[in-house]
């Protein structure tokens, strides 16, 4: 269906070819996955084969293109709009037309297919996408997964052999993503569509491919195989395949489904191991904490020298003061040990003593009871907010203990960004209260709150104004009243080698959002709050990210991230809070929320489930002290 | 009643068929396939705009606001586009001030001999003879330029009223397809004009996350590139996807009809022209009317043979039903009406200013504009929660109620 003949891509200005070497051919009717690094040139490939590239961007493709035996050299993008779909990665930008309905019809205009063929169409789309319900609505209105899918609708109504997607779910919480890739599948299985997409979210997509592209390197050919292969031998690869990479599992599972299947033996050797907290740094101290959920975590005991008890798990989070020290806890009487003092990831208490104490866990937040609430650095108290006549918030509770990081998650739309923006002023409460560090967000000047509060918006890039990086840090310095200098050092520790005059549109989105990151702390504000970090990073950028925010939990700033990247917060936060509707619908450790949810649970939390283990991380840490991995 | 029409109403309530004869009467819930034609409220706005033109009898010209008003608040729907009637009252009202502060400060032409009071006058150079820059303000100054005012501001509500009424988007799409790509840009430029205030939002705020004030020139002059950058960046994307989506396919078409084209629309366009200039001018009333028709014609064949270059096709386009034809009827009625009763009887359209009468409503041209209010009955009307008629909304609400729901 589509045939790369020795391509090679290169754009005006630039030194080498962003894409080389390419040679290989998508047969009809497959769902093929194009992987690799940030910056190797996913989107260049895939915008070859609708002819925007190079019809669109410039630049010069060498070697042959061709689409259902169309040469893209020789047919202009609009002249291929009947064999190729294509959805770029923001939606919003696609839609040309205000209402679904016209936009579904939109292609097939421009083709000039006939009225009564294009209503028909319209209507199984509507029917086939789940969209007969927003027919009549405007597209501004939709949420994130419904205009994805009107998206996808749209370039599906002319009916072409091939849809090219460019990160069709990386914008989208669990749910919708699973909406989205639900139709997809429909498409490949019941029409024959042949699809193209570039994903970073593997966990998400690589079940569902039929082969894997895999681009190594920026200009390098690209390796083609089956999932399981190339999975075994990529750079980025899904949680459930470091699972099986590390377990040595062969052949390599590629769903939570075969992972468990083979996990029995593993969840067996696991199961008198206490897992390492998965923040890596327990919060040095935490206060106004939801008491731990009853039993419902509660490891089975494999060793049965611990009876598994009704009473609440009792976890100690304990500071250095109670470093390993074993207590007795009056509510269950339950051993724990504490955690404070392992530097790290590692479990804590060792083999012996973990085997020992059975079900005895280190947490991150402590009971409620026990520990002497130390002063928030931010407090959200029965808080509400009002966008125009949608209550956005309802009845907030929150509190945010220096060290602590929280993740916040929920549907788009489920009040996220709304609390964030409530934390650092933009929004004024209508009723209730928020306190960051002393302070009323919306009363505060905007140079003095940002000592004590920075927001990393969803766009980093709405953060930076100058055109140099050495520019931007002198004006951080500037904003901030902080020595000179202190946001540049800031930026070489989280983004070494980056030059001084690079203009911020140049860099990555990772490096962009290292840099806007450097710009908020260069005001040393104890609250930090991300808003989607993650967002079209790869998974080096996620790893650097996650690094980089535990660092900084462990030096005592109160970290907030809104995100629906799972498996972003199994890796860093300690507490998990849900949100639906404007109202906090769960609050805890993040084991107990998210291990029992299963839109939030990260996929090694399913495959070891019931056993509370969330990364690849905590098993390999766990592996090596049990002697079983070098 | 159109074929579309009926088949609509069959479909959208089995209960209907109870109750024929009222069905028949009574204006059905508007859905998409009923829709009235955009052009429809147009002509029978512009209709009521040309009636308020004909005359300054603040009566009738209250009543025509009155009409208008009472069309909209019946069948308009929720839509943004619709919200911009209370805009389009405000710029009435204000249009109306200013004439009067301009009556006021610059005085008036009207000879009047009832001083309400004197402003000082400032004295002017020679060179600025014949204006004058306070003085005497007469009563029938004020009146004069109050009906004056007033005409203006009910003619701004009348455009609104059908700006409210029409969807902007459809009416574009009723575009002769030669003109289809003009008609895309402005679409695009409204889409896109809402995107540009909330990226300017964003970036206002992103202003205060970076401890700088958000308010104030400065700190809109500072966002102002991001937001252009933003803008264009947008633009490029969508221009990409438009590309991609089949965006200017066009058929071959053979270089004789290519030429007859161009010299078609130019030729017509001379041709309106040179009418519009023999209507105008003293002299050139004899060949005016024939050649601006004439121009007409050639600029329309001109249109039609462009349109044969665009593949296009319509989806679901909006038909010139009966209902469209009674909606833009009662329009043109009441301007035809109007402009007949203005060379009837003149005196009653226009009350005296010298010396100051009361103003009487005249009854014929009063009927006249009351067929204005036909639309608020034969159009379709919009689906809403609290639907006037309860027989109308039972009828209907098994099949719109829901959807509805869980559309807001």
């Amino acid at each position: 269906m589509i045939r790369f003949e020795d391509v090679s891509v290169t754009y005006d200005g630039a030194a080498s070819p962003t894409i080389g070497g390419v040679d290989l051919t998508v047969p009809e009717g497959e769902l093929v996955l194009l992987v690799g690094p940030s910056g190797v040139g996913k989107s260049t490939l895939l915008g070859t084969v609708s002819g925007l590239v190079p019809h669109f961007t410039g630049g010069t493709l060498r070697g042959r293109v061709t689409v259902a035996g169309r040469d893209t050299r020789t047919h202009k993008p609009r002249e291929l709009a009947d064999v190729v779909g294509t959805v770029g990665q923001d939606p919003l930008s696609h839609f040309v037309t205000d209402t679904v309905e016209d936009e579904l019809a939109y292609g097939m205009e421009s083709l000039g297919i006939a009225p009564d063929v294009m209503r028909r169409r319209v209507e199984e789309t509507l029917d086939l996408l789940g969209l007969a319900e927003l027919r009549d609505r405007p597209i501004a209105t939709l949420s994130g997964g419904q205009q994805q899918r009107v998206a996808i609708g749209s370039v599906l109504t002319p009916h072409p052999k091939v849809l090219v997607l460019d990160e069709p779910t990386s914008a989208l919480d669990p749910a919708a993503a699973e909406e989205v890739l639900a139709v997809l599948q429909r498409l490949v299985h019941d029409l024959g569509t042949t699809v193209l997409m570039a994903e970073h979210r593997l966990e998400r997509v690589v079940q569902y491919a039929d082969q894997v592209v895999l681009l190594p390197g920026s200009g390098e050919a690209p390796v083609v195989g089956t999932p399981a292969e190339i999975m075994a031998v990529s750079p980025v690869f899904p949680p459930v395949v470091g699972l099986g990479r590390l377990t040595g599992w062969s052949p390599l599972p590629l769903t939570v489904r075969d992972a468990r299947r083979r996990a029995a033996s593993l969840r067996e050797r696991l199961a008198g191991v206490t897992p390492p907290s998965p923040g890596g740094v327990t919060p040095p101290m935490s206060g106004g904490v939801r008491p731990p959920l009853p039993g419902g975590v509660t490891p089975p005991s494999a060793d049965g020298v611990t009876p598994p008890l009704p009473g609440g798990v009792t976890r100690r989070a304990a500071g250095t003061e109670l470093s390993t020290g074993t207590e007795l806890s009056t509510g269950g009487g339950e051993l724990s040990v504490g955690g404070g003092s392992f530097e790290g990831a590692r479990p804590p208490g060792g083999r012996g003593l973990s085997r020992l104490l059975g079900r005895a866990k280190p947490a991150p937040t402590p009971p409620t009871d026990s520990t002497p609430a130390s002063h928030p650095t931010a407090k959200a108290a029965s808080l509400a907010v009002h966008r125009g006549r949608i209550e956005a918030l309802r009845r907030v509770d929150l509190t945010v203990s220096p060290g602590e990081t929280i993740a916040l998650m929920g549907r788009n739309g489920a009040g996220k960004s709304t609390l964030l923006s409530a934390f650092v002023g933009l929004l004024q409460p209508s009723s209730g209260s928020v306190q960051v560090a002393g302070a009323v967000p919306h009363r505060t000047a905007p140079r003095d709150l940002i000592r004590r509060v920075g927001l990393v918006p969803q766009e980093p890039r709405d953060l930076l104004y100058a055109d140099t990086v050495s520019g931007e840090c002198t004006a951080a310095d500037a904003d901030a009243g902080a020595a000179a200098g202190t946001c540049r050092a800031l930026v070489e520790e989280l983004l070494p080698g980056i030059q001084d005059d690079t203009h911020p549109r140049d860099l990555s989105e990772g490096q962009r959002l290292a840099l806007a990151l450097a710009v908020v702390l260069t005001a040393r504000p104890p609250l930090l709050l991300l808003d989607e970090p993650t967002r079209g990073l790869d998974y080096a950028a996620k790893a650097r990210l996650v690094t980089v925010l535990r660092g900084l939990a462990a030096d005592g700033h109160a970290i907030v991230l809104a995100t629906h990247d799972v498996e972003l917060a199994a890796e860093l936060a300690h507490r998990v809070v849900i949100l639906a509707e404007g109202e906090v619908v769960a609050d805890g450790p993040t084991e107990e929320v998210v291990v029992s949810s299963p839109a939030f649970a990260p996929q090694v939390g399913k495959i070891l489930a019931p056993l509370p283990w969330l990364t690849v991380g905590q098993v390999r840490t766990a592996l090596r002290e049990l002697g079983e991995i070098g | 009643m159109s074929s579309n029409g009926a088949a609509a109403r069959s479909g959208a309530s089995p209960a209907r068929t109870r109750s024929r004869v009222r069905g028949r009467l009574a204006a059905p819930v508007a859905t998409r396939a009923n829709a009235l034609h955009p052009g429809a409220w147009w002509l029978w706005a512009l209709g009521l705009g040309t009636a308020a033109s004909r005359t300054t009898n603040p009566l009738l010209l209250g009543l025509l606001v009155a009409v208008a008003g009472y069309v909209v608040a019946a069948r308009r729907t929720d839509a943004p586009w619709a919200r911009s009637y209370g805009a389009f009252i405000k710029l009435g009202l204000l249009v109306l001030a200013i004439r009067l502060v301009f009556a006021v400060v610059l005085g008036s032409p009207i000879p009047g001999s009832t001083v309400l009071f004197r402003l000082p006058e400032v004295p002017l150079p020679d060179w600025a003879q014949g204006i004058r820059l306070g003085g005497k303000v007469t009563a029938e100054g004020l009146l004069f330029a109050l009906y004056d005012g007033l005409k203006l501001a009910t003619l701004l509500i009348c455009i609104g009223a059908a700006n409210a009424l029409a969807n902007p988007a459809r009416l574009l799409k009723s575009l002769p397809g030669a003109l289809y790509e003009a008609g895309v840009a402005v679409v695009v430029a409204m889409t896109f004009a809402p995107q540009f205030l909330v990226d300017l939002q964003r970036l206002r705020r992103a202003r205060r996350l970076r401890g700088r004030p958000d308010k104030g020139i400065r700190g809109l002059a500072q966002v102002g590139l991001p937001v252009l950058e933003g803008a264009l960046e947008r633009s490029v994307a969508l221009a990409a996807a438009m590309d991609a989506r089949g965006y200017g396919r066009s058929a071959d078409v053979p270089a004789p009809v290519r030429r007859l084209t161009a010299v078609c629309t130019l030729g017509g366009l001379a041709g309106v022209c040179a009418g519009t200039y023999g209507l105008l001018a003293a002299q050139g009333a004899g060949f005016g009317l024939p050649v601006l028709l004439g121009g007409l014609a050639l600029a329309l064949v001109g249109l039609w043979l462009g349109g044969k270059r665009s593949l296009r096709t319509r989806y679901r386009p909006d038909r010139w039903d009966l209902r469209a034809w009674l909606v833009s009827a009662s329009g043109v009625a009441v301007a035809a009406l109007m402009i007949a009763a203005a060379s009837a009887d003149p005196a009653a359209l226009h009350p005296g200013v010298v010396p100051p009468t009361a103003p009487e409503l005249p009854l014929w041209p009063a009927a006249s504009v009351l067929i204005g209010l036909l639309p608020a009955f034969v159009a379709p009307a919009p689906p809403r929660a609290s639907a006037p008629a309860p027989a109308e909304a039972r009828a209907t609400g098994p099949v719109q109620g829901p959807r509805r729901k869980e559309a807001s």
